[in-house]
């Protein structure tokens, strides 16, 4: 059991690192689209909902493993769909793709 | 209906692909150029995971599962096509809220789990599952609240009371208590459970109601690190790695980014949440405010006509226009720019000057020009601007406010005192569009507007644009 744990702890400081270096030269104009990509990749506890959904038994586990299902289905879409139409917005904008 | 059960080493392995995917897709996001197929890689990333956990034999029943896939990716495919540009920051928060809500579930099916077998709970797995449980439903109510305020639902100002900050610390207090004992005795008490779940509900929404309309996009990044903190809890409870990875990237990135937004609106993350922004200004009240109101009261404000304004405008060598919240609600982004290309046409030099938090988040100006198709390179941030209004002949101001207030320079009690702004006073003449002389977000005088230099053109920016437009037309 200990040794489960320490696997997941181990991932868990080096992701910390990985989380940090990843991010760490961003011009503002680029916040709002990344708070909201992150924001979707978050909706990856979709997978959680989604292993802890199955257990059938009962009513009461089952809506609520509906409704975490749900959720996280709503985070993941609707993360990445917004995130792409806002960075959609910049795409034909860049200097590499000036109008003519 | 079955689907073929995949071997856990090769879910596993699919789970490396998508935590590589998602770490590849953080990093291009942080770049204008790559940062669409980052999204992109990001989403790729999400579609293996999800696929490969159908695939996991551990999954019995798919009913539930894909009704639930299908309802909510209705939901969030309708919401993210429908929402406006402008109302982007609440719908982040919406979108955040449901994953700190899924998140704050599946850690309370896991204890239910070990409440159904009658079995302790060992302490590693209460932690997580506590912690998951925790953060996660801070993070719904919590976001909840923020998109409230952003939609106007719950009052933008500070909520503050009597006794609140003492009041929150013993909820905080309590809540620990609980998780304690529950830790302590590894007992699966339902009811003591239930307990908690609530008070950390009622916590989400006691921590973002005393913060201030305008500090809701950091409040919003912070609730999107606890999400991912959360989901990574989870992934404590349930062993799973990309749950881990993923939430712990998304807790460690939006850590930073909080911090990145607090710096560029230079204030320390403990003033955005816990210096009850309003109060701040109360405080300062009685001296400051009358101080203040007494240094205005011998000023008066000068209005513009439209036709003075237009012709100001046409007859400059450049103009720096300062958008703000007020064009975005108005929507008069697509008129600003036919009154730039007039403008243009006309000879006249226009620049746009974008204040760092112009908008309600930080960038969300630039996504409402770029609906607009103002190009790209006629955008300048403030460090570069700047230098340039010295030389500018008009200053045109469109619903900014706190952006552009001198007294982030001078007044020292204000409480956005060292806010960097945009020195629009530097400029030769200064238009001011406003609806009215309504404070900003911040809630506090600006000065500016009792400038020599200054003129009021009253209205909403949409009609009072279009009819600049007409006006220089006919010039």
């Amino acid at each position: 059991m200990i040794e489960l744990l320490l696997t997941d702890f181990t991932i868990f400081i080096l992701a910390i690192f990985v989380g940090y270096e990843v991010i760490s030269k961003v011009p503002v104009i680029l916040h709002t689209p990344l708070m909201s990509g992150t924001n979707a990749i978050h909706g990856i506890v979709v997978v959680g909902a989604m292993l802890v959904a199955n257990t059938s038994e009962g009513v009461f586990v089952a809506v609520l493993g509906f409704c975490a299902v749900v959720l996280g289905t709503i985070n993941v879409i609707g993360g990445f769909l917004v995130t792409d139409r806002m960075l959609q917005m910049f795409a034909s904008k860049t200097p590499g793709a000036r109008r003519p | 209906m079955t689907l073929p059960a995949l071997p856990p080493n090769a879910i596993r392995l699919a789970y490396l692909v998508a935590s590589v995917l998602f770490i590849v897709g953080i990093k291009q996001l942080s770049s204008p150029k790559s940062a669409r197929n980052g999204n992109l890689f990001a989403s790729v990333g999400m579609l293996i995971a999800v696929v490969a956990t159908l695939l996991d034999r551990q999954i019995l029943s798919y009913t539930t599962i894909l009704a639930g896939i299908a309802l909510g990716g209705v939901i969030g495919t309708v919401a993210a096509r429908r929402v406006s540009m402008t109302a982007m920051p609440q719908m982040v928060a919406l979108f955040n809220g449901s994953g700190g809500g899924a998140a704050a579930i599946v850690s309370s099916l896991e204890f239910l789990r070990f409440s159904r077998m009658g079995a302790d709970v060992p302490p590693d797995a209460g932690v997580s599952i506590l912690l998951g449980a925790l953060i996660g439903a801070i993070s719904f109510t919590g976001s909840i609240i923020a998109f409230g305020k952003l939609q106007g639902i719950v009052t933008e100002r500070a909520v503050t009371y009597p006794l609140q900050k003492p009041l929150n610390l013993l909820l905080f207090l309590g809540i620990l208590g609980l998780s304690a004992w529950l830790v302590a005795t590894g007992q699966p008490n339902a009811i003591v459970y239930s307990w908690f779940a609530a008070a950390a509900l009622l916590l989400g929404v006691l921590f973002v109601i005393p913060i201030g309309g305008g500090d809701m996009p950091v409040v919003i990044s912070l609730l999107n690190s606890f999400t991912g903190l959360a989901t990574a809890a989870t992934g404590f409870s349930l062993h799973n790695y990309v749950l881990i990875i993923s939430g712990t990237l998304v807790g460690a990135s939006g850590t930073l980014l909080t911090y990145l937004m607090c710096k560029a609106m230079n204030r320390p993350i403990t003033n955005v949440l816990f210096g009850a922004f309003g109060a701040v200004a109360k405080a300062a009240g009685p001296a400051g405010a009358s101080d203040r109101a007494g240094a205005m009261a011998g000023k008066t404000v000068r209005d513009v006509t439209v036709e003075d304004a237009a012709t100001m405008l046409a007859y400059a060598r450049s103009v720096i226009v300062i958008p703000g919240y007020g064009l975005a609600v108005a929507q008069a982004q697509h008129n600003v720019r036919e009154l730039a290309d007039l403008l243009k046409v006309k000879g006249v030099d226009v620049k746009y000057a974008i204040h760092p938090v112009a908008g309600r988040m930080p960038g969300h100006m630039n996504v409402l020009l770029a609906e607009a198709n103002v190009p790209y390179e006629e955008l300048y941030d403030l460090d570069t601007v700047n230098p340039e209004f010295e030389r500018a002949d008009v200053a045109l101001i469109i619903g900014a406010n706190d952006v552009i207030n001198p007294a982030a320079r001078n007044d020292s009690q204000s409480p956005i005192y060292g806010m960097p702004i945009l020195d629009a006073d530097k400029a030769r003449h200064i238009i001011i569009m406003k609806r009215s002389m309504k404070p900003g977000f911040a809630g506090i005088e600006n000065e500016l507007f009792y400038d020599p230099k200054a003129m009021m053109l009253f209205g909403d920016a949409k009609d009072s644009v279009t009819k600049l437009v007409a006006a220089v037309k006919s010039l």
